[in-house]
């Protein structure tokens, strides 16, 4: 084979393997109706709250049904990491140590209660995040939660974080 | 653990408390060897001949499983809130009945936020979204088709320890519950990076958002550098399909990073500009300083040892040699050297390490010693290549609030008695 042969081949191997991406590029095309809610999160900004609201006053109600077997009475006694401090169990409690609100709709819609994740409407995750933030004295009684509220709720441990990654990567504390 | 007659004063010492030189392994085994010259090599008729030396043994079966005699190694089990939440389920790998680096798949630590699921894997599939050019979906028949790399690593949560962490007395209990939650396998499968250039990541495309196909749909951020530098989606664990406890059929893993992120069950990777604050990375996996203060989206885990053997739990079988022996390793490339001390720090030694040491993988170090029988403290201190070493206890709970029980790392020192009991013990 003549230099010339080998180096035409080499090219025409090196342009297959760049179109298909060192894979078999066997991936399916995936529709935006495909993908569960599950699968993206809610962010800080509350891009992906769904319609709803709720209120305190009703995620009470909720919460003493679904809830508070496992967390406690009122949110604070537990015995499994209570959301709503100051308490003697837990030292993250969710309601006032997580830096962003929209975090609570998110996780409570994903994978509570234990037993029964995704079985909560979007109006009972509302007054669920509601109640927890009210105990926590983080908004009153009287804000319904909603895709315009929560984002703008201001978490009192907000801005109390390092963010490790962003200071040194992977280098370990 | 073996008892040798050997006479102490013959011993070549490399520190404190007993500890051995290297060679002396060598050369103990050189002993060993002469003194079987010596044993009679006639045969001996009134010697007893157990009975399964005289019978045709079981037949071949399609999966093998351990020795029934070694039924008691089994992984221990935490269920902190019992039945009221079984779910939230942990479990330690026994490392004081293993030997080697590899952990046996049935015996890898588990942390279950939801429990197992039982998943269809007909019916589950990999979706990549978000901020690329081509949203993609992918069964598992289709994933068999792709090349596929071969990785040794650890996986650690980063509670691993934690009854030291916050515990003001040492708990009694062996190394499955004290250091169970970190385990070794050799995994295979896809390096993410060809599944996401096969989705085309968009400039703007700086974080991924893990998640599970379990009940809680556990979520994580994870940079985009890291998936891309040596983020696998891991089919195969120790050669056979991942078991269910670790993500059946199939798991993200984040060489080096912390458990929680290396997605179980994986079902989608979500593509973001930034982290989108999940609720591990908002509290449970946030840990609290001295001042108050928090860290957050601390990923890799810190250089670690401990000894197996002995180890908490354990009786020594009375003054003579024994191997010391224990497992190292580091979320930061590989452990450079493993010394121990048998005088509770005040001389150290250093161990061998057992090659290859691999990057992000448990490394196994030894050194002989010869036990006279008084009571001391035995313990190891590992330094990996960045130069990075185990903090005594104290200055590790400086450093934290009194609550805080993730990515503890000190050294762990074991008292021997007397007696010979070896027991947990802060220094
Ligand atoms: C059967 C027990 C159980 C029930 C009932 C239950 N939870 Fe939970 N919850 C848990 C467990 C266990 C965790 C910890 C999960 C983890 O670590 O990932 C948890 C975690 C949480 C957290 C995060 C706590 C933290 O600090 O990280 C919140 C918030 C929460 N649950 C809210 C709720 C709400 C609201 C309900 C009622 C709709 C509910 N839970 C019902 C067991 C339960």
């Amino acid at each position: 084979m003549s230099i010339f042969k080998c180096t035409a081949t080499a090219a025409l191997l090196l342009t297959a393997a760049a179109a298909r991406a060192e894979g078999p590029g066997l991936g399916q095309p995936l529709e935006a109706a495909d993908i569960p809610f599950y699968a993206t999160y809610v962010t800080p900004e509350g891009t992906g709250l769904p319609a709803g609201s709720g209120t305190a006053a009703q995620g009470a109600e909720i919460y003493a049904a679904k809830c508070a077997t496992c967390h406690g009475a009122t949110g604070s006694e537990g015995p499994v990491m209570p959301p709503v401090g100051p308490n003697d169990i837990w030292a993250k409690p969710a309601g006032s140590y997580w830096p962003y609100a929209t975090t609570l709709f998110d996780y409570i819609r994903r994978a509570m209660p234990l037993e029964a994740p995704k079985s909560l409407s979007d109006d009972e995750v509302y007054a669920l995040a509601a109640y927890i933030l009210e105990r926590n004295g983080v908004i009153d009684e009287q804000t319904a939660m909603t895709a315009e509220t929560l984002p703008a709720v201001k978490m009192p441990n907000h801005g109390n974080f390092l963010d490790v990654w962003t200071k040194q990567g992977a280098k370990p504390w | 653990m073996t008892r040798s007659t050997k006479d102490s004063a013959a011993l070549e010492y490399a520190a404190g408390g007993g500890l051995l030189s290297r060679r002396m392994l060598l050369a103990s085994a050189a002993a060993g060897g002469a003194a079987g010259l010596l044993q009679p090599s006639m045969a001996r008729a009134e010697a007893e001949i157990p009975e399964w030396t005289k019978a045709a043994g079981a037949r071949a079966r399609g999966y093998g499983a351990p020795a029934a005699a070694e039924s008691a190694v089994q992984r221990a089990i935490i269920e902190p809130w019992q039945d009221v939440a079984p779910a939230f389920s942990l479990s330690g790998t026994p490392h004081h009945k293993l030997r080697g680096t590899i952990t046996p798949s049935g015996l890898h630590y588990e942390v279950h936020h939801g429990g197992r699921p039982d998943i269809d894997p007909a019916r589950h599939r990999l979706m990549i979204h978000g901020l690329v050019e081509r949203p993609l979906q992918f069964d598992l028949d289709v994933l068999e088709r792709y090349p596929m790399v071969t990785a040794t690593h650890f996986l650690e949560c980063a509670g691993n320890s934690l009854f030291n962490a916050v515990m003001p007395e040492p708990m009694q209990a062996g190394c499955d519950m004290l250091h169970g939650l970190v385990s070794n396998t050799e995994w295979a499968g896809i390096p993410m990076r060809v599944l996401m250039e096969e989705a085309g990541v968009k400039p703007e495309g700086k974080w991924v958002v893990a998640a599970g196909a379990d009940g809680p749909s556990l979520a994580r951020s994870i940079p985009m550098e890291k998936i891309m530098s040596d983020g696998m989606l891991a089919l195969y664990q120790n050669g056979e399909r991942i078991r269910p406890e670790q993500g059946y059929p199939m798991r993200l893993l984040l060489p080096g990073f912390e458990g929680n992120m290396n997605i179980k069950w994986l079902t989608s990777l979500w593509v973001t500009e930034a982290p989108v604050h999940t609720k591990d990375e908002s509290g449970e996996y946030t840990e609290i300083l001295a001042d108050g203060s928090s860290l957050q989206f601390t990923f890799a885990m810190g250089v670690k040892s401990f000894i197996t053997h002995p180890s908490s739990t354990m009786t020594m079988s009375g003054p003579g040699f024994y191997e010391i022996s224990g497992l190292a390793w580091t979320g930061s490339g590989k452990v450079a050297k493993v010394e121990v001390s048998a005088d509770g720090g005040t001389s150290w030694a250093e161990g061998a390490l057992a090659g290859p040491v691999l990057p992000q993988a448990l490394t196994r170090f030894s050194l002989p010693w010869h036990w006279d029988g008084s009571p001391l403290v035995l313990m190891s201190r590992a330094w990996d290549e960045t130069g990075a070493v185990q903090p005594p206890r104290a200055d590790w709970k400086a450093r934290y609030h009194a609550s805080n029980f993730l990515h503890y790392n000190a050294i762990q020192p074991w008292q021997v008695t007397a007696e010979g009991a070896v027991q947990n013990v802060y220094l």
